[in-house]
């Protein structure tokens, strides 16, 4: 990043809207998505808001987002940037490492390439297993459903299998109060008395004595085989300094915890909006079946070279992915101060890039409010044409690198899915919306569809 | 070298600020990329590959997840 600065420059602007208080935090607490809109109404590309101690420049456009996402952590530290996560974590894992620790950590073998095939057969043996006891129709709750889902998927692809058969909806469910745990209120007190704040502390205790219960059940009767072995398994044959165990509970559940996050509630948001779109679009249901039909009737399964080529329904995961981004806010601490489009960001600011608003910039998308994959097909292709704009996954060098993990994984599940069912929606078309009262956004229930067996699939 | 393959010379460019280690371009064309066991970003063994290459060097491209590779024609 350009590390020149001036002391000409003014600083940014600020949005209306500050209550005297704790600044716009409350607003941030109710409606984040209209709050940033207004920033960049008012302001421009780069604009300014207020969370009780901490004023967070917000930028909205190409060039902005593009200084953001190249900078390192030296500059633009993303450690310090989400107080809301040390709690989940815990002390000492992911967030709190140096760069080069967090940099090996993130770069997880698990998502390398070589390892995808596996992961494809995994995920759809999991998306199996949940539509077992469907019967011929019924009802599902897309949050409920989808968040069951990936904990399996991504507990069975990033731990392994013989872990994830340990687990049921009731880890699920904690995992749930993790994420709700998220409350924006963290920028104040991380540990203060709040709700949400309780039922995150109760749930990772009890998922500490979870895993302590399986590690028990683990020393007592240790793996047969290499083939029998997880990752936990693992993790308990590495000694400490002092020949005992090197990890506690503790740290194998924020190691757990932290290597499932990223790529939970993200997915599990992201394969519901497709679906509701989906729905709410009938044309591109019939274009992404139709994709799936043709690889049945050329006698594939779902393996990772099939799931490459299956242009619809990955244009509509896609276009479900711009307008519902999972992470709305992206941030970052300012260790350097910068200029960018005309104004000076100091010291010690948060400075943050929205998804949810530069995905919508109608400079850089045609219609950006509309459900149009066809901006994915060729000749259009409006994700390689707005690298700083299209950022559901953010972008450069902390870019997500489960990115494509996720993609392969919500076409799997699709894969499964829509081959052998039919769905509908069970309340009005603009009833879906999420809820945005966390840092971690979820749909808001009720989110119901139905299902029935295809009869010619 | 006739002046048909002469006129096909090719180089590969890496943004390394977009490359993060994933490997699928070592899966497409593994005799010009290769990832080390614990390299971060990806090692070009030939920047310039031959015009035999051209197809598995331009799915490497297609399929890079963080879109940090690029072709560029030498003229």
């Amino acid at each position: 990043m350009s590390t020149t600065t001036t002391d000409t420059l003014a600083s940014p602007p600020k949005v209306s809207g500050d209550d005297g208080d704790t600044g716009h935090l409350e607003e941030l607490r109710r409606d984040p998505i209209g709050l940033m809109r207004r920033v960049r109404a008012e302001c421009g590309d780069v604009g300014e808001f207020r969370l009780a101690d901490t004023e967070l420049v917000l930028l909205t456009d190409a060039e902005a987002n593009e200084v953001f996402f190249r900078a390192g952590d030296e500059d633009l530290d993303q450690a310090a940037a989400y107080p809301f996560m040390t709690p989940i974590f815990g002390a000492g894992v992911v967030f709190d490492a140096p760069p080069e620790r967090r940099r090996e950590m993130l770069h997880n073998q698990a998502l390398r390439d070589k390892y995808m095939r596996g992961h494809a057969e995994t995920i759809a043996e999991q998306v199996r297993g949940m539509v077992a006891d469907w019967g011929d129709e019924g009802e599902i709750d897309l949050l409920d459903f989808f968040a069951e889902l990936t904990i399996y998927t991504s507990s069975a692809c990033l731990i392994g299998r013989k872990f994830r058969n340990q687990l049921d909806g009731r880890f699920a469910e904690l995992y749930h109060d993790l994420e709700r745990g998220t409350d924006a209120y963290a920028f104040v007190d991380p540990y203060a008395d709040l709700e949400a704040f309780r039922r995150r502390d109760a749930a990772r205790v009890a998922i500490v004595e979870l895993v302590q219960g399986l590690m028990d059940s683990r020393r007592a009767g240790p793996p047969a085989t290499d083939d029998d072995r997880d990752l936990m398994d693992v993790l308990l044959s590495i000694p400490g300094d002092d020949g005992g165990p090197r990890f506690t509970a503790d740290e194998i559940t924020g190691m757990f915890i932290s290597m499932m996050f990223a790529g939970h509630h993200t997915t599990s948001g992201t394969a519901a909006w497709t679906l509701i779109e989906l729905l709410r679009n009938p044309e591109w249901m019939q274009r992404s079946t139709a994709d799936l039909d043709a690889l049945s009737a050329a006698g594939e399964d779902v393996t990772y070279q099939a799931l490459r080529d299956i242009p619809n329904l990955e244009a509509s995961l896609k276009e479900a992915l711009r307008l519902h981004p999972p992470l709305i806010l992206l941030m970052r601490v300012v260790r350097t101060p910068f200029d960018v489009a005309g104004v000076h960001i100091a010291e010690g600011k948060m400075v943050g890039a929205s998804p949810a608003i530069s995905n919508r910039i109608p400079e850089a998308f045609e219609k950006p409010d509309t459900f149009d994959p066809g901006r994915y097909l060729a000749p259009r292709d409006d994700e390689r044409a707005n690298p700083w704009n299209w950022i559901p996954f953010g972008a450069g060098r902390h870019r997500c690198v489960g990115a494509a993990f996720a993609q392969m994984q919500i076409k799997a599940i699709f894969a499964v899915l829509l081959r052998d069912w039919e769905f509908a929606m069970a309340q009005p078309a603009d009833s879906y919306r999420n809820d945005h009262s966390k840092m971690v956004v979820q749909l808001e229930q009720p989110c119901k569809v139905t299902y029935r067996r295809r009869t010619n699939p | 070298m006739s002046a048909e393959n002469e006129a096909k010379r090719y180089r590969i460019v890496v943004d390394r600020d977009l490359c993060q280690g994933h490997g699928v371009c070592e899966s497409e064309a593994p005799n010009v990329f290769e990832l080390a066991a614990k390299a971060t970003t990806v090692t070009v063994l030939d920047e310039t590959p031959p015009a035999t290459e051209r197809a598995a060097v331009e799915a490497a491209v297609k399929y890079c997840p963080t879109h940090a590779l690029s072709i560029e024609e030498i003229t």
